[in-house]
């Protein structure tokens, strides 16, 4: 009798030793690799640290995953574009026309706007209307676009699931094969977080690496004084690296509006005609400009601050001598103020290799 | 085992004891808050009250206010024996975007009374050459040409001129100086201290802070916006002016404790 009970009581435990190991035991688990933004030292010497999510935080096989999604043409409906297509490495993260081409040949009614820095984006409102929220949901937006993508997440998903191997690639970044467009859109914001330039001339000035010519050096008086240019207001100093102030304003491109820009999101019409600043890095490969694209060079967009201005019930205050068409440079003023405009570039950003499909 | 019981008894007792001790004394550390309130001569006026042409400054002028926001400094507390906590921390209020309107200072004031409550508007000299990330990232900065540091104020809107156009204001006040260039001088200081008088702190207590914006444009100087509208940056003398104005714009319109 005794003898029974020791079987019992062994085979019990055994049952439940194994138990346990199939409950815990995974072959091909593998933990997602915490990845640290490497912060340039431009950023951390003068603004405030970039924006993570605590619900997207970034890994190595995550940021991998977002890459290969970005430059995947399986995201359209008819698998031709990739959100490469509209956001070249190139250009740094944009295209060369005003408005971006769909899948079905049709021109969109915004220039796409360059990627890099993302995660300084403070209010985290992305676009130039600042209708998206949050770069994930930035994300969601172009798939189902009828315009853009002209795709339906659900299609995207089941290709994405079927795919030879997506679900391996989904597990390592997300520890789940069950794939989704939420995890999908978490990927691709995961590596445009990792978008970072500040390699510029002028941050290397800033560093005291470099010097700047005379032209750049009176260049950047023209955009620092409020009598002249007065452009820091909106577009940052070199205290702000950014270049932009991440802000919404009407800078008098238009007397009326076709497009309301922030005024159509928030529903406020003291917001019509308010778009995004864009930075001014990089703008030597990033034209065409304004978020309509409208102007083709840099010489269009300094001619239009200084004498193009349109008036409007929302035009921003910070725009000097409306009634004037603007601020009136001179030519050489104008000259130099390209010329240091030229000098927040950074040609390393569209060669780094961690960014290249 | 009596022993043993008598001891948790009694040691039982010794940690209530303790505890209520705490919870009743006057000798807790008290929350104190700042409250940022601003209002047209009386009249509340928030950010939903933006971007419409409805005040009338003191030259009669009709305007409207599109952006306010500005930086506090070095709060001080007085006590009774004239020792000063000086709390060396600063606020940007942003009554555009709501934000800063309440500055929680925690528990560093100890309980008490105290014979003077002050704090500094803009930075004083010595401040405004740090490196604040935050302020950068806000844009706040004042270009070095132009002396460096930041914004005390930003306050943009517009008004009707004397053609009863709109035309655009820029009030932005900062360190007076003049010769912008690589050697600017500073003809006077232009931050200044609110002296908000005595306050005691026991419970939790709110301080609350009233901004009168139409004094900007009132007394000592009455402003007129067809002369000083924009580009007053380097404008020394407008700077001086918003300085003499700015002393009467702060008030302490009441303390409450929770």
């Amino acid at each position: 009798m005794k003898t029974w009970i020791y079987i019992l009581i062994l085979i019990s435990l055994l049952l439940s030793c194994s138990s346990d190991n199939d409950e815990g035991y995974s072959p091909l688990e593998i933990t997602p690799t915490p990845v640290n933004l490497e912060i340039p030292q431009i950023f951390s010497n003068n603004i405030l640290p970039p924006v993570i999510p605590t619900e997207n935080p970034l890994t190595e096989q995550g940021i991998a995953l977002g890459k290969r999604l970005f430059f995947d043409r399986i995201l359209s409906g008819d698998q031709t574009i990739s959100c490469a297509s509209c956001h070249s490495p190139q250009n740094a993260f944009t295209d060369d026309t005003p408005t971006s081409i769909g899948i079905d040949g049709i021109n969109g009614t915004r220039n796409s706007m360059p990627l890099f820095n993302l995660a300084w984006n403070y209010n985290e409102r992305f676009a130039w209307d600042g209708k998206e929220l949050s770069l994930e949901r930035q994300a969601l937006e172009p798939v189902e676009n009828p315009i853009e993508m002209h795709s339906d997440w659900g299609d995207v998903v089941s290709r994405l699931q079927n795919h030879p191997e997506y679900p391996q690639l989904f597990e390592e970044a997300f520890e789940t094969t069950m794939i989704t467009k939420e995890l999908t859109v978490k990927a691709i914001a995961q590596f445009e977080r990792t978008l970072i330039s500040a390699n510029s001339k002028f941050d290397r000035y800033t560093l005291g690496q470099t010097a700047l010519t005379t032209q750049e050096l009176n260049g950047l008086d023209v955009f620092l004084r409020e009598d002249k240019g007065d452009c820091f207001h909106c577009h940052g100093s070199p205290n702000n690296p950014l270049w932009t102030n991440n802000d919404f304003h009407n800078n008098g491109l238009d007397a009326t509006f076709t497009d309301l820009g922030l005024g159509a999101v928030t529903g406020d019409p003291n917001d019509n005609g308010k778009f995004r600043t864009p930075s001014l890095r990089n703008l030597a490969f990033t034209a065409p400009y304004m978020h309509d694209g409208r102007f083709a060079t840099l010489e269009e967009v300094i001619d239009f601050y200084s004498e193009g201005l349109q008036n409007s019930a929302t035009i921003d205050p910070l725009m000097k001598n409306v009634t004037q068409g603007g601020v009136q440079l001179s030519d050489e003023d104008r000259a130099d103020l390209k010329v240091f405009l030229l000098s927040l570039s950074d040609p390393s950003f569209l060669t780094n290799p961690a960014f290249q499909n | 085992m009596k022993k043993i019981f008598v001891l948790v008894f009694v040691t039982t007792f010794c940690f209530w004891s303790c505890t209520d001790d705490d919870n009743n004394s006057n000798l807790n550390p008290a929350n104190t808050t700042f409250n940022f309130s601003h209002n047209w001569d009386g009249i509340p006026v928030n950010s939903t009250d933006f971007n419409t042409i409805q005040f009338t400054n003191q030259n009669g002028e009709m305007l409207s206010i599109e952006r306010l926001r500005y930086v506090l400094s070095d709060i001080t507390f007085t006590t009774t024996s004239n020792e000063v906590l000086d709390l060396d921390n600063y606020n940007l209020v942003d009554l555009t975007n709501n934000t800063n309107l309440e500055f929680d200072l925690g528990t560093q004031i100890p309980p008490g009374n105290y014979n003077n409550v002050s704090f500094t508007f803009g930075f004083d000299n010595e401040d405004n050459t740090q490196n604040y990330v935050d302020l950068n990232s806000a844009s706040f900065n004042v270009p070095d040409m132009l002396g460096g540091g930041y914004h005390y104020m930003q306050f943009d809107g517009k008004y009707l001129d004397s053609n009863n156009n709109e035309a655009n204001f820029n009030y932005h006040a900062i360190r007076a100086v003049d010769n912008p260039g690589m050697n600017p001088t500073f003809p006077q200081d232009t931050f200044f201290k609110v002296n908000l008088g005595p306050i005691s702190i026991s419970d939790d207590t709110n301080i609350n802070i009233a901004m009168n914006i139409a004094q900007w444009f009132k007394e000592p100087n009455t402003w007129d916006l067809n002369q000083l509208n924009t580009v007053l940056m380097p404008n020394s003398a407008a700077q001086i002016l918003m300085f003499e104005n700015g002393k009467n714009v702060f008030s302490l319109e009441s303390v409450t404790q929770e």
